[in-house]
């Protein structure tokens, strides 16, 4: 086994309040892990650890880069971080806003990444960039429209494909599918399922859907209070939870 | 001994006493005359018929002499005498393009049919104190030429239109209501004619804050002076029962027409965007910041995407009247004891309670 | 002497005191050591105003010895109300000798263009700079800035070209068009049409960039790469004009569009008047334009 990822005894504290405490995991390649919790339960502080945007109190996140060394996401500069995060790293955020330019065409919004890495070839740039929109099915006569003229469901398709034109290995995810009409909802999973099947993506999913967590995720870890009470396999901790939390968690959404 | 503070008549009286005696200043210095005012300091005369929506010369100059100098306060003097006036009707459109020049200049072409007119400006004068002017004495007069009747001053965006490079000026509706936002409250969304009234009032530094932010790239549209003309119109007033046309006098006005980026995409032809600035006297900051802010306006009605102050309709037309906002912040000074007694309150609670909770776990604190 | 000379008694040569002289050029030294590179500095309040070209004054002051020759241009003329502004400012605090002939000048100040001639080892151009960030219309925000330029991310830049292609068909950036200097930073060349950026490429005259409200000084130092920005499949043109000029008949120069009458009347002339005169004195003509001699008459 030779993971992508390792949480080494991750804490944060705000002050006296606890962020999330002791968090260890390994993430191998092309794994979808999901971490779920209710709001305030430290999903989003150790998504923002995992990814290298907050600084934990201690602990580690090691991450094996693409020439094969692995280092700790504080030892990398400034300038390391932010070229892992829009080449190997992908990042779709809940709210499209916060992951594309909303003034830029969708072309533009796909092409970013590229440009940013060094291509200077235009044709080049809007074929791969047409490409992508066919991917993530949307109509590619879009491709000078601005994502302010598109749907909820198409801006989170095109967030996708901003992210992985340029081919990274881990996408971490923060509730892809929060706020969308349930059908949109079954749709953009579908078509994340098959994009993470088919590119052998790696995955760090944070939603309080267990249903999402159950569709896309092959482990999960539950959160409350900062901590991780359970984690395993989604079949087996959505099917016989072992915690009283958890378990409450899946009865409420049979209930449902 | 504790004597309860009470009313204060006598102490209002006094204090309005002494501000009349402030005001006049050593009184072994000449008085300040509202003529020597309105001759002298005739820009701040300017700011304040035009902030104050009321051309007087004579009475800005009076409200300048009994604010001592705060135009804010003389602004508020000249607004409050001005909604006690009636409303007969409004005057015919004015046409600047019949302005008789005293200021006409362009930064979009080197030269243009009649010419670039410096006029009275600050603009090339180094700003260095004129310490001659402190002993005072006489100025030069100034240099005069013949006046050629026969020269026109086309206005330049007319001049661009010909060419169809800008946005056509909606038509014209005579017969269409006249939005006047110091009758009617104003709702949002605006239209063009109340954004522009309200800018047209709003305070001069706000203006020219926010004109400045869309420079800095805080919603910027690219901006080219296409013309700054400053001169005498005629102000003329149409009697409907009488189906005559008679004239009022002549106003001073500054007006300025920004040229700005152009618009288009594969389908559409691209072309110049306008924003408009006009006031009243020689006040070509406010005009030229009204224009800017006038255009950053218009972002939704050009397709633009609205991410800055400026562009954002009821944040500039909430907060550009300068009257309005100095009674807010300084309404503050007003006794609010009853309202801060509550949060006194609130707050003593919330501590006990806070401290009753650290009694009882202490280990949360770790 | 004019009440205004008098009021210049008093003031150091070129009118900054020894000091601020020695701060801003250290600040141009740097410029030079790292071209292309925003150094701040502690611009003065100046006896204009800002966005008048206070930078472009600084770093002339700062530069400017007695034996120089200054001349200032704006929008490439001699003769613009701006320039003369400032070229008698230098004239009554410095007393140097001024001139409009581009091949006689030492020092250059500029507005807007780059003269047609081209200059020379013993020449500095100083150019007046409103904004000089060029990522700034991009991103507003001055931290996040300095870091894409420290980083050298400067991939949003090339979206900003991307958008206009799709848009238009070309990228529609006629004037400030940014250049990559010396194969690492980007940098505003100042409002000049992207007609004159060729120009700046292995100039031998070193380029100084004053903003005075910004508080940055930049520098191409002599014979120093630079690129203006494009696609491979899109590259960087030039401006062309479809007409000579009407006076003197140039066909390689910037030129202005006039407006003769109201009636549609238009003419387009060399923007550098010194330009312009030195082919007329040299017999060149345009259709409108007339021998030197007669004109002067």
């Amino acid at each position: 086994m030779n993971p992508l990822l390792v949480a080494e005894g991750l804490s944060k504290f705000y002050g006296a309040r606890i962020g999330c405490r002791d968090v260890r995991f390994a993430l191998e390649p092309g794994e979808v892990l999901a971490i779920v919790g209710e709001s305030g339960s430290g999903k989003t502080t150790l998504l923002n650890l995992l990814s290298g945007q907050l600084a934990p109190d201690s602990g580690a996140v090691r991450y094996r880069l693409r020439d094969g060394r692995t280092k700790n996401l504080l030892d990398l500069s400034e300038a390391e971080r932010r070229l892992l995060a829009r080449t190997d790293w992908g990042f779709v955020h809940q709210d499209a806003r916060n992951g594309l330019r909303m003034g830029v065409s969708a072309g533009g919004n796909i092409g970013e990444r590229l440009m940013g890495v060094g291509d200077r070839h235009y044709g080049r740039i809007r074929e791969n960039a047409m490409a992508w929109l066919g991917r993530v099915e949307i109509d590619t006569g879009r491709i000078d429209d601005k994502p302010t003229q598109f749907s909820g469901g198409m801006r989170q398709r095109l967030q996708i494909a901003r992210n992985l034109v340029t081919h990274p290995r881990l996408v971490f995810m923060d509730e892809p599918t929060g706020g969308l009409d349930v059908s949109v909802q079954a749709r953009l999973l579908d078509l994340i399922r098959g994009l993470v099947a088919d590119l052998g993506l790696a995955v760090v999913l944070v939603t309080h859907d267990l249903a999402v967590a159950r569709l896309l995720s092959h482990r999960i870890l539950v959160m409350k209070d900062g901590h991780v009470i359970e984690a395993g396999l989604t079949d087996r901790v959505l099917d016989d939870p072992q915690e009283a939390y958890t378990q409450l968690l899946v009865s409420s959404v049979l209930a449902a | 001994m504790y004597v309860a503070v009470k009313g204060g008549e006598r102490a209002i009286a006094n204090a309005h006493r002494l501000l009349e005696h402030e005001r006049r200043g050593d009184r072994s210095v000449p008085e300040i005359g509202t003529a020597q005012i309105e001759q002298q300091l005739s820009l701040a005369v300017d700011r304040v018929m035009s902030e104050g929506s009321l051309y007087d010369r004579a009475l800005a100059a009076l409200a300048i002499k009994q604010a001592r100098g705060d135009l804010i306060e003389a602004i508020f003097l000249i607004r409050a005498y001005r909604t006690t006036l009636p409303r007969f009707g409004f005057s015919v459109p004015l046409d600047t393009a019949a302005m008789a020049i005293r200021r006409r200049i362009s930064s979009t072409y080197k030269d243009l049919p009649g010419g670039q007119v410096l006029g009275p400006t600050f603009d090339y004068t180094h700003r260095l104190l004129d310490f001659a002017l402190a002993a005072e004495g006489e100025p030069e007069a100034p240099a005069t030429a013949p006046v050629d009747t026969e020269l026109r001053f086309p206005r330049v965006t007319d001049l661009i239109a010909e060419d169809d490079l800008i946005e056509r000026n909606p038509p014209a509706d005579p017969a269409g209501p006249v939005g006047d936002l110091t009758r009617e409250p104003l709702a949002f969304p605006a239209e063009r004619d109340l954004r522009l009234q309200n800018l047209a009032r709003g305070d001069e530094g706000f203006l020219l804050a926010l004109g400045y932010s869309t420079q800095r790239g805080y919603g910027r549209n690219h901006p080219f002076v296409g013309e700054i003309r400053m001169g005498e119109v005629e102000v003329e007033f149409e009697i409907p029962e009488l189906g005559i046309t008679v004239s009022l006098g002549a106003v001073t006005l500054t007006e300025c027409q920004m040229v700005n980026q152009f618009k288009g995409s594969l389908t559409e032809p691209a072309k110049f965007t306008r924003g408009y600035g006009l006031s009243f006297g020689h006040c070509e900051r406010r005009a030229m910041s009204m224009s800017l802010v006038d255009r950053a306006l218009r972002a939704d009605e050009l397709g633009e995407e609205r991410t800055s102050p400026a562009q954002d309709e009821e944040f500039v037309l909430s907060h550009s009247d300068n009257i309005q906002a100095t009674g807010f912040v300084e309404h503050l000074k007003l006794p609010h004891y009853v309202d801060f007694q509550a949060e006194l309150a609130l707050l003593r609670q919330m501590r006990r309670e806070h401290e009753a909770r650290q009694n009882t776990y202490p280990e949360a604190a770790e | 002497m004019s009440r205004t000379a008098e009021n210049y008694r008093g003031y150091n040569f070129a009118y900054l005191d020894e000091q601020t002289k020695r701060m801003i050029r250290r600040a141009i030294l740097k410029a030079i050591a790292i071209p292309g590179y925003q150094v701040p500095f502690a611009s003065r309040e100046m006896p204009m105003p800002y966005g008048w070209g206070t930078g472009g004054v600084q770093v002339t002051a700062a530069i400017l010895g007695p034996s120089d020759v200054l001349k200032v241009i704006d929008q490439g003329a001699d003769d613009t109300t701006n320039a003369v502004s400032i070229r008698q400012f230098f004239e009554k605090t410095a007393g140097v000798e001024t001139t409009t002939e581009t091949g006689k000048a030492s020092v250059i100040q500029t507005r807007h263009r780059i003269p047609e001639a081209k200059l020379q080892a013993n020449q500095v151009l100083v150019y007046q700079v409103p904004i000089p960030e060029p990522l700034r219309f991009l991103e507003p925000r001055e931290t996040e800035t300095r870091t894409l330029h420290a980083l050298a991310e400067y991939g949003l830049m090339h979206v900003r070209l991307y958008e206009d292609i799709a848009q238009h068909g070309h990228i529609a950036k006629t004037y400030a068009y940014p250049v990559l200097v010396a194969d690492r930073y980007v940098m505003d060349p100042s409002p000049i049409p992207k007609f004159d950026n060729p120009k700046m490429h292995e100039s031998a005259a070193l380029q100084l960039f004053g903003a005075g409200r910004e508080k940055r000084i930049y520098a191409v130092p002599p014979h120093t790469k630079v690129v203006s920005l494009d696609f491979e499949d899109h590259p960087f043109e030039a401006t062309k004009f479809e007409q000579p000029c009407a006076l003197c008949g140039a066909k390689d120069s910037y030129l202005d569009e006039v407006i003769t009458d109201d009636r549609g009347g238009r003419m387009f002339v060399c923007s550098d008047t010194h330009h312009c005169e030195t082919r007329r004195c040299e017999g060149h003509l345009g259709p409108l334009g007339m021998p030197v001699t007669e004109a002067a008459e």
